[in-house]
C-alpha cells in the first residue's frame, strides 16, 4: 500500500482540548497507571475499614483517654494517607516514564510548544484523581461508620458540622498532590529523583522539624506543604494551624509554584 | 501524486543556517549551513558521533540551538500549526514508551493533530505490525520498533520526512522496503532527508547527499559527483617486469603499490600507463581503471576530516577515466 492511498488526514491542527484527549489515551493505555490508581480505591477504603473494625473490636477495653483520641472522621479517611503514596508516585511517574522510555522526544515532537502538554496531563491526572478519590472517600466513611456507628461517640454524619467538608477534602487534598507530584516530576525528569522528592517533602521534612525548638517548629511547620494541605481534611484545626481552608489555599498555591517551574524549565530545556 | 498542503507555505524544504550546538563543552553541530530539496531522497552521512542525530534533534525543535537557525518549510518547526503535517520523524533513540500497545501509541501521537483513528490502522497494516499491534511495545524487537517509528512518522502525512538510521535492525526484506518507501515519498514530491553512517546503504537510496564530520559541513553534492570528486583513480596494472614499470612511473604526483606482478597505480590514467608501458616495451596483461566505491570514498573523505575544515579537498585535475 502506498502512503498516498492511505486515509487523507483532512484539516490539521494542534489544539489543546485535542493535546487533553490525547493525555487521556496515554493514561488509560498503560497498565502500571491503571494498578496506581485501582490500589489508591482499595487502599482508601479498606484501611477506613479495617482500622474502623480494629477500634470496634476493642473499643470494650480501651481507656477512657484511648477512647478520647478516637474519631469518627480520622477512621473514615484515615486510607488518605496510604492513598497519597499511590497517588504521589504515579503523579511522578506520568511525566518520568516519559523521560525513561523516550516517549517524551514522540510527544514533544507531534507538540513542539511543549506547554500544552503539561497543561494537559496535569488536567487529565487531576480529573481523574478527583473523580476515583471522591467515591472513594465516600465510600470509605460510609462503610467505617457500617462498622463503628454501633458506639455512640464514634457516631457521625455528613451533616455534622465539618464533616462534609472533611470528606471530600480528603479527595481535594489527593487531587492537588497528584498535580503537585506530577509537576516535581516534571521538574526533576527523572522517576528516582521525583519520588525522593515527593518522599521528602511529605515524609521526611515534617517529622524533622520536631529538632526546632517548639515556638520554632510552630511557626513554620503549619506552613509546610503537608501540614497545609492536611487541613482541609482535618475536622478540627490545633492552635496554631491555619483555617481549613487558607491550609489548603496554600497547598494549592504549592502546587501551582511547582507546575510554574515546570512550565519555565519545559520551555527552557533541552527535551 | 497528492501534494500535502506543506506546498502551501512556501519552501518546501530543510533548511539549515550557521547551525551550531554546544552541549556544556563539546561543539555537536558548528556552524552548519545546507539545503534538503524536496522529489529526491537526501543522504546525510557522516561517522558515529559526527552531529547527526543533533542536527535531526534541532529540526524537530527537541534542542535549541546555541546560535544559527534550521527551518522546516519555511519556518521553524515548532512554529507549525500542525507539526506532524510538516515534518515526521524516525529518530535514532527509541522514543516509545514500553508499556503501551502499538495501537494506542500511534493513537495518543494521531489524536494530538486530530487525525482519524482509520488512518491509524491503515498505517499499522501498511508496516507490518498488524499481528502485534495490541501487544505492549517492550515486547518489540528492534526491527519491530523501527516499523513502528515509520509508521509514526508518516501519521500526519507529512511533506517531510526525517529519518534518523531507519535500516538499524531491519532484516533484508525490512531494508529492502525502506528503500522503497524512501524512493516512492520522494516521488510523490516530498523532501526525504535520511541519516546513515554506512555510505552503501546510501549509494542504494540517496540522490544527493549532505555530509558531515564533527559537527561539521563536509560536502554537499549529487551521489555521482560525490564518487568522482573525492574517490582516488586507481588503475590496476598486471605485468610480468613488475619492478621496470613501477620504477618508470614513479613520480612526485605517482603513487604505487601492490606486490608480485599487480601494481595499484594512482595519478595516472590507464592511457598514460599503456602509453608509456608501449614507449619502453613492457608487456601488460590487465590494465584496469577502477572506480572506487561510495564506501571507500566516504572513508577517504572522513578520514581526512578529522581536523578538516569545511569544504571539499582540491579536486584532482580532471583526467579521463578510461
Amino acid at each position: 500500500m502506498s502512503v498516498s492511498a492511505l486515509t487523507p488526514v483532512g484539516r490539521l491542527r494542534v489544539t489543546q482540548p485535542r493535546v487533553v484527549l490525547s493525555e487521556w489515551t496515554k493514561l488509560r493505555s498503560l497498565r502500571s497507571t491503571l494498578w496506581s490508581l485501582f490500589i489508591a480505591m482499595v487502599l482508601g477504603i479498606g484501611l477506613a475499614c479495617l482500622f474502623g473494625a480494629v477500634t470496634s473490636s476493642h473499643w470494650g477495653g480501651m481507656s477512657p483517654h484511648e477512647r478520647a483520641n478516637r474519631h469518627p472522621l480520622d477512621i473514615a479517611l484515615a486510607g488518605v494517607n496510604i492513598a497519597q503514596l499511590a497517588i504521589g508516585v504515579l503523579g511522578v511517574l506520568i511525566i518520568t516514564g516519559e523521560y525513561s522510555t523516550g516517549m517524551i522526544r514522540a510527544t514533544m515532537s507531534a507538540v513542539p510548544k511543549r506547554l500544552p502538554v503539561l497543561w494537559a496531563k496535569a488536567g487529565v491526572f487531576g480529573a481523574v484523581t478527583f473523580v476515583l478519590m471522591l467515591p472513594t472517600v465516600l465510600i470509605a466513611f460510609f462503610a467505617s461508620q457500617a462498622i463503628v456507628s454501633h458506639i455512640e461517640p464514634l457516631k457521625t454524619s455528613l451533616s455534622s458540622p465539618g464533616v462534609l467538608r472533611a470528606v471530600i477534602g480528603g479527595a481535594l487534598y489527593l487531587t492537588v498532590l497528584g498535580v503537585f507530584c506530577l509537576a516535581l516530576g516534571a521538574i526533576v525528569r527523572n522517576t528516582a529523583g521525583g519520588i525522593a522528592l515527593f518522599a521528602g517533602i511529605f515524609f521526611v521534612i515534617p517529622p524533622l522539624m520536631n529538632i526546632l525548638p517548639s515556638s520554632w517548629n510552630n511557626a513554620v511547620s503549619p506552613y509546610l506543604p503537608d501540614a497545609a494541605g492536611r487541613d482541609i481534611f482535618s475536622l478540627t484545626t490545633g492552635a496554631h494551624d491555619l483555617s481549613h481552608w487558607a491550609g489548603f489555599a496554600l497547598f494549592c498555591g504549592y502546587a501551582a509554584a511547582a507546575v510554574a517551574v515546570a512550565a519555565v524549565l519545559l520551555r527552557r530545556r533541552d527535551v | 501524486m497528492r501534494l500535502s498542503s506543506g506546498a502551501r507555505y512556501g519552501a518546501r524544504v530543510i533548511e539549515a543556517r550557521n547551525l551550531t550546538k554546544d552541549y556544556g563543552d563539546k561543539r555537536a553541530v558548528d556552524d552548519l549551513s545546507f539545503t534538503v530539496q524536496p522529489g529526491i531522497v537526501t543522504g546525510f552521512l557522516g561517522p558515529n558521533g559526527s552531529g547527526k542525530s543533533t542536527t535531526m534533534r534541532l529540526a524537530l525543535g527537541l534542542d535549541r540551538p546555541t546560535s544559527g537557525t534550521i527551518t522546516v518549510n519555511g519556518k521553524p518547526y515548532a512554529q507549525h500549526g500542525a507539526p506532524l503535517h510538516e515534518a515526521g520523524a524516525l529518530l535514532e533513540a527509541r522514543s516509545v514508551h514500553t508499556g503501551r500497545s502499538a495501537y494506542n501509541h500511534l493513537l495518543a501521537l494521531a489524536q494530538t493533530h486530530g487525525i482519524p483513528r482509520r488512518r491509524v490502522d491503515e498505517l499499522i497494516e501498511m508496516v507490518g505490525l498488524k499481528e502485534v499491534a495490541r501487544k505492549r511495545v517492550g515486547q518489540f524487537s528492534l526491527g519491530m520498533g523501527q516499523r513502528l517509528g515509520i509508521a509514526s512518522a508518516l501519521l500526519g502525512d507529512p511533506q517531510t520526512l526525517l529519518l534518523d538510521e531507519p535500516v538499524n535492525g531491519l532484516d533484508p526484506e525490512g531494508i529492502h522496503w525502506i528503500r522503497n518507501l524512501l524512493r516512492s515519498l520522494a516521488a510523490e514530491g516530498r523532501t526525504v532527508f535520511v541519516s546513515s553512517h554506512l555510505m552503501s546503504e546510501m549509494s542504494l537510496t540517496a540522490d544527493h547527499l549532505i555530509v558531515i564530520g564533527r559537527g561539521r559541513l563536509i560536502a554537499d553534492l549529487s551521489v555521482d559527483e560525490f564518487v568522482r570528486r573525492s574517490s582516488k583513480k586507481l588503475v590496476r596494472v598486471r605485468t610480468p617486469q613488475a619492478a621496470q614499470l613501477r620504477a618508470l612511473l614513479s613520480g612526485p604526483d605517482v603513487g604505487v603499490t601492490g606486490e608480485g606482478n599487480v601494481l595499484e597505480v594512482s595519478g595516472l590514467s590507464g592511457e598514460q600507463i599503456g602509453e608509456m608501458a608501449a614507449a619502453h616495451r613492457i608487456v601488460l596483461h590487465e590494465l584496469t581503471p577502477q572506480q572506487a566505491s561510495l564506501e571507500d570514498a566516504f572513508m577517504e573523505l572522513t578520514r581526512e576530516d578529522v581536523e578538516f575544515q569545511a569544504g571539499l579537498p582540491e579536486p584532482e585535475p580532471e583526467r579521463a577515466v578510461a
